[in-house]
């Protein structure tokens, strides 16, 4: 550790203190189970949108997105507009029926709307292993940007933002936690906006020197390689277009509107909010071709938000930059980390847990339940973060999203948009997209090298594992029609009736 | 004073799950054939708006990797010293979504409305 690690240090600490303070100013509002769950649905829209920005841009968005653009150039700008573009998709085919579903996690729904346990089941696994695949990143990328901005040992940082997480969302539960949220969503936005603009004033100040090596593909938003190139383009676009709707941690918030019209609200400021975000990783990316041609070289391009700072402003400036763009990531880690967590953590207790706790009261069980299983969901994934640091951390995003897409995406559209979806449809489809796209991915984690049109259907499956997983369901739908839901009918008409003629809300 | 004290009602929170029986009103209300055309229409309406969305997204955002296949000279086009990729995808691009999202969410607030009015001017659905 050197004089270059205090802004660092500072900014860590600084950042779990503030969380930790605000979690338990939260708790003195939790005091039901509703509250732990759903935040009572009392969250107002703006509120709602910025918990939700804060847990949606995880350390991918903050630290992984500028260093893709620099090495990779225009093609990677897919990735922040997928993941936008997801939330007009989710808007429009999903966002107030599920709230108007009245469920309060992904299993819940499915049952609800197919009244199987057996499809409940395959939801609440799907969920669990979606939930880890994507908090195991997120420690082990803490791991790495503490490593690069203290010099700290790598297990340091999957133990600390486990920690804070846990003793987060076991004190309050959601409504804690959505004020967190939302102060990490502001947080990161100053972290990347202050920084962007301080280094473009310098760049102007240079005199605008150009970037280096133009006319080498970084001004192509596709991928080379002819229609291959153009088949991961589509398929990239595919899995995370639709993909958004089905991660577990952007769906359990939508529980926490009002009702479905501020569902909808919510969405739409959500995507000003990411829109706002996502302005800044190419600002990034692109003063990077000018002064961080050494970072490319190296190989260390995921770190250029951390280091760009220090290379463009000497002295005392330059630290401050660095400490605050510390400070961004780390709440980016904290924020998707606890989300993921409260998802996970729900539906492990409402299917695990909550058979665990003796019947001491209501409230009393339901909570103990509830940290319980909060305790299982973050211990499993930091063990595995400390274990094995091999699983590269974008594979285990992209592999997220390309099995969201693939099982819970085809289940919320048909289940919300089609009446004669059956259970027997319903899972057969999430077999059929789940093994598709997750067997796709763990090949590839395994190392598996395929090259050619075999490589690129590996790499990434959505285009494949996605059509194959709606038309599984609906042709296994149509052969069992006769075993549609009796209520399927019924549950519709609530879906898609507004609250205020109280058709089949409440009751 | 005490003769005239109300009856007791018992309070209780909506049910976790929509399945199973539980409320006569939603079930005549289904079967209400002219219910029935309403909603009908409602969900093919709101399915409509839904799809319209996409297929704009689709024609616009869906098609410009083909595009840039097609004519890899697109690139090097530049639109105030930058790349024309880089203007459209890392910032112009933002504010369509939001124009869209921002008039959709109107279209299917002002459909609820007059579902509402029509349902609610014709017959009670509470009723």
């Amino acid at each position: 550790m050197t004089g270059d690690a205090v802004p660092g240090l500072v900014a860590v600490v600084a950042v779990t203190v503030a969380t930790l303070a605000i979690g338990t100013w939260g708790l003195r509002f939790s005091r039901t189970t509703s509250d732990f769950f759903v935040a009572s649905r009392t969250v107002n829209p703006r509120l709602n949108a910025s918990a939700i920005g804060g847990e949606y841009l995880s350390a991918a968005s903050f630290l992984g997105i500028a260093g893709l653009l620099l090495v990779g150039g225009a093609q990677m700008l897919w990735y922040p507009v997928g993941w936008t573009a997801g939330y007009l998709v989710l808007l429009v085919l999903v966002a107030a029926p599920l709230r108007r579903s009245g469920a309060y996690t992904l299993p819940d729904f499915a049952e609800a709307r197919l009244g199987s346990p057996t499809v409940r089941a395959a939801c609440s696994v799907l969920v669990v292993g979606v939930g880890w695949l994507y908090l195991l990143p997120q420690f082990q990328g803490a791991g790495l940007t503490l490593e690069s901005a203290i010099g700290a040992p790598r297990w340091v940082g999957p133990l600390i933002v486990g920690s804070v997480v846990l003793v987060n969302v076991m004190s309050g539960g959601m409504r804690s936690i959505t004020f967190v949220q939302a102060f990490q969503y502001w947080l990161k936005l100053t972290a990347l906006l202050v920084p962007a603009m301080v280094l473009l004033a310098v760049w102007a100040g240079d005199g605008r020197p150009g970037g280096s090596g133009s006319g080498d593909g970084w001004s192509v938003p596709v991928e080379g390689g002819g229609a291959i190139g153009l088949y991961g383009t589509y398929s990239l676009m595919i899995a995370l277009f639709l993909g958004t709707m089905g991660l577990p941690h952007v769906v359990v918030r939508f529980y926490t509107n009002p009702d479905g019209r501020a569902a909808r609200r919510t969405t739409l400021v959500v995507l000003a909010l990411l829109g706002l975000f996502y302005l800044w990783p190419p600002v990034f990316a692109a003063l990077g071709r000018v002064y961080g041609g050494d970072l490319v070289a190296d190989g260390h391009a995921d770190v250029l938000v951390l280091e760009l700072p220090r290379l463009m402003v000497d002295g005392i400036g330059g630290e401050l930059l660095t400490g605050l763009v510390t400070a961004g990531a780390f709440a980016a880690f904290l924020s998707t980390a606890s989300g993921l967590a409260i998802a996970v953590s729900g539906v492990l207790t409402q299917d695990v847990t909550s058979r665990f706790v003796g019947e001491r009261g209501p409230t009393a069980s339901v909570a103990a339940a509830f940290r319980l299983a909060a305790a299982l969901a973050v211990t499993v994934p930091v063990l595995v973060a400390l274990l094995d640091t091999n699983v590269g951390v974008a594979q285990s995003v992209g592999l997220a999203f390309a099995v969201a897409a693939s099982t819970f995406c085809p289940l919320l559209m048909l289940g919300i948009w089609w009446r004669g979806l059956t259970s027997a449809g319903a899972l057969a489809g999430l077999a059929a997209g789940g093994l598709g796209a997750g067997g796709a991915a763990v090949l590839n984690v395994v190392g598996v090298e395929a090259s050619g049109w075999l490589g690129a259907l590996l790499v990434q499956p959505a285009a494949w594992s996605v059509p194959i997983a709606f038309a599984t369901m609906i042709l296994v739908s149509l052969a069992t029609a006769s075993q549609t839901p009796a209520h399927a009918r019924r549950f519709l008409v609530r879906l898609h009736t507004p609250e205020v003629l109280e058709v089949g809300h409440g009751g | 004073m005490s003769d005239h004290r109300p009856q007791r009602v018992r309070v209780t929170g909506p049910p976790r799950y929509a399945s199973g029986p539980r409320s006569r009103i939603g079930d005549v209300h289904d079967q209400t054939p002219l219910g029935d055309v309403f909603l009908r229409s409602l969900l093919k309406e709101q399915l409509a708006l839904a799809i319209r969305v996409l297929v704009l997204v689709g024609l616009t955002l869906g098609l410009l990797p083909l595009v840039f296949h097609l004519w890899p000279g697109l690139a090097d086009l530049e639109v105030a010293g930058l790349p024309v990729a880089w203007v459209v995808l890392g910032g112009l691009v933002y504010p369509f979504l939001l124009l869209m999202g921002w008039r959709y969410v109107r279209s299917v607030e002002r459909n609820e409305r007059d579902f509402t009015d029509l349902v609610a001017g014709s017959e009670r659905p509470t009723e």
